[in-house]
C-alpha cells in the first residue's frame, strides 16, 4: 500500500513533507520498546509508536522501516524531525491511538510485520 | 518589453503554480532545482561569442547568423552592449529591402541582460517573465561575456546531472570491489567510532554510518541488517551504561565482520546474567526512551555468529561479536541490494 493512502487512512499529518512520501509500505509493526522493534520486525514496514525521541528514527532506520507514525497526535522534538529528514525517513502524526491505528491498517489489508516468535 | 517578445504560455508564466506539485514532481525536480541554484550563468552560457558592430551592414549580420546557425546577435560598441539583433529584426529590414542598413538602425536597444555570476534560476525567471529566447550575459564591469539561451541551461543541467551520476557510479564501483582489487595476505577495513556516554541525541549515528559503509561495500542485505542491529544495540549500551563512553569498532574482512565495543567502566559484575532476557540495570529515564528492557545482549546474540563478553568491575568491558560471511559477499553485487551475485569474479 502506498504511504500516501496510509496517511489518508489515519488522518495523518506529514511532519517532514520534504521527504519523499511516494513509497510502498508492505506491513505494520506497533511498538514502544525499541528492542522489540529491533528483535522482531521485518523490513519495509511502517512503525506505529508512542515514542518521539531521536532514537526512534535511528532504530527505525537500522531495522529498515520505511516510515514512522506517531500515535495520539504526538509531536516529536525538533532533533527527531531533523534526523528523520536527514535520513529521508517520513514522519507522520496521527490523532488516533495505537489500537485504533492497528485496527484501521489491518482492516485495510496491511499484514503484521512483527514476528510471532517469543522474545526469548 | 522587446518587440520579439511572444506571449508566454500559462505554465511558463506561472512556473508550476498553475497546477499542484505532486510528490512525484517534487522528488524528480529536487536535484534539478538544486542545480538551478548551484549552477552559475557563467557555467552554462555560450562563450564562443559572435557579435556585430553598430556599423555592420545587416547583410553581413545575416551571413554571421546563417553560417553559425544562431538566431540572434549582440551588437557591441567599445566592449559594451549597445543592442541586440534577432532574425525578426532582419526580416523587418528585408521587407523594406534595406539589408545594406547598419545594424544600429534595426537593433533593439533596450536589452534585458543577465549577470554572469547569478544562479541560472534567475535567468530562468527572466526567460519566463519576459518571454525571451536569449539573454546577453554581462560581467561585473558590464562587459559582454556570453550569450544564454534556454537550451544552454538545459544542456548545463544535463551535463551536471550526468557528472553526478558518473561520480556516484565510480564511487560505488570503487567501494564494492575494494576487496577484490587490493591483494594482500589479509585485508582488513577498520571503522572506528568514539561513543560518548549519555549522548542520546547522537545515539545510533555510528551504526547508521556503518550501515551505509556496508551497503557501499556491497555486503549482502541480510548480513548488513544483522550486523547493524548488533552494533546499534552495542552503541546504545555504550551511551547508556558507561562512565566515559567507549569505542565502537568494526573490522571488515572478506570472510567475516568483527564488531567490538570497549569501555573503561564501570564494568559488569555478572557477565552471564546480562544474557538473560529481561535482566536490566537501566534507569527509569532510559526505559522511558524505549530502551533498557533487558533485551539488548539477547538481541545481539541472536544477530551474530559468535559473541564474547569480558568485564572487570571498576575497570573495563570488552564485547566482541563476529558474523561469518559467505564467499562472494563483498563485491559480489554492485549495489548490495538486489543484483544477482555474479560468480565469475
Amino acid at each position: 500500500m502506498h504511504l500516501k493512502d496510509i496517511i489518508k487512512l489515519v488522518d495523518g499529518m506529514p511532519l517532514n513533507p520534504e521527504v519523499d512520501l511516494n513509497i510502498k509500505i508492505r506491513g505494520v509493526c506497533g511498538a514502544d520498546l525499541m528492542s522489540d522493534v529491533l528483535a522482531s520486525s521485518q523490513p519495509k514496514a511502517v512503525l506505529l509508536t508512542g515514542l518521539t525521541n531521536p532514537q526512534v528514527v535511528r532504530t527505525a532506520q537500522i531495522a529498515e522501516f520505511r516510515a514512522i507514525i506517531f500515535v495520539r497526535g504526538k509531536q516529536p522534538q525538533a532533533e527527531t524531525i531533523d534526523i528523520a529528514t536527514q535520513e529521508k525517513m517520513p514522519l507522520i502524526s496521527s490523532p488516533f491511538g495505537m489500537f485504533e491505528l492497528c485496527g484501521r491498517l489491518h482492516k485495510a489489508g496491511l499484514p503484521s510485520f512483527e514476528s510471532n516468535e517469543p522474545a526469548s | 518589453m522587446s518587440p520579439r517578445a511572444r506571449t508566454p504560455t500559462e505554465q511558463e508564466a506561472h512556473g508550476r503554480r498553475g497546477r499542484p506539485i505532486t510528490d512525484h514532481d517534487a522528488h524528480e525536480i529536487n536535484r534539478v532545482e538544486e542545480l538551478s541554484y548551484d549552477l552559475k550563468i557563467s557555467d552554462v552560457m555560450s562563450v564562443d561569442l559572435h557579435s556585430a558592430s553598430p556599423e555592420m551592414p545587416l547583410s553581413k549580420v545575416l551571413d554571421i547568423l546563417r553560417i553559425n546557425r544562431i538566431s540572434g546577435l549582440p551588437v557591441v560598441e567599445e566592449g559594451k552592449l549597445a543592442g541586440i539583433l534577432s532574425i525578426e529584426d532582419i526580416v523587418r529590414a528585408m521587407q523594406k529591402n534595406d539589408l545594406s542598413a547598419p545594424a544600429s538602425q534595426y537593433m533593439t536597444r533596450e536589452v534585458t541582460t543577465a549577470v554572469s555570476y547569478d544562479s541560472i534560476i534567475k535567468a530562468l525567471r527572466t526567460f519566463t517573465e519576459r518571454g525571451l529566447g536569449r539573454l546577453p550575459v554581462l560581467d561585473e564591469n558590464h562587459k559582454l561575456v556570453g550569450m544564454l539561451t534556454k537550451g544552454d541551461i538545459t544542456r548545463g543541467i544535463l551535463v551536471a546531472l550526468q557528472k553526478d551520476y558518473q561520480e556516484e557510479e565510480v564511487r560505488r564501483y570503487r567501494a564494492s570491489h575494494l576487496f577484490e582489487d587490493i591483494i594482500s595476505e589479509r585485508t582488513t577495513l577498520v571503522l572506528r567510532y568514539t561513543i560518548k556516554a549519555g549522548d542520546f541525541t547522537q545515539g545510533g549515528k555510528a551504526s547508521s554510518h556503518i550501515k551505509r559503509a556496508l551497503i557501499r561495500l556491497g555486503a549482502d542485505p541480510q548480513i548488513t541488517r544483522r550486523c547493524c542491529i548488533a552494533v546499534y544495540e552495542a552503541e546504545m549500551n555504550l551511551i547508556i551504561h558507561t562512565t566515559n563512553g567507549g569505542i565502537l569498532k568494526l573490522e571488515v574482512e572478506p570472510h567475516r565482520i568483527t564488531m567490538s565495543a570497549t569501555d573503561d567502566g564501570p564494568g559488569i559484575a555478572d557477565t552471564e546474567k546480562v544474557f538473560q532476557p529481561g535482566y536490566s540495570t537501566a534507569t527509569e529515564e532510559v526505559r522511558e526512551m524505549g530502551f533498557g528492557a533487558g533485551m539488548g545482549l539477547v538481541n545481539m546474540k541472536r544477530c551474530v555468529d559468535s559473541i564474547e563478553l569480558n568485564s572487570t568491575v571498576g575497570k573495563s568491558t570488552k564485547l566482541v561479536m563476529r558474523i561469518f560471511v559467505p564467499d562472494q559477499t563483498f563485491g559480489a553485487s554492485r549495489d548490495g541490494q538486489n543484483n544477482e551475485p555474479s560468480k565469475n569474479h
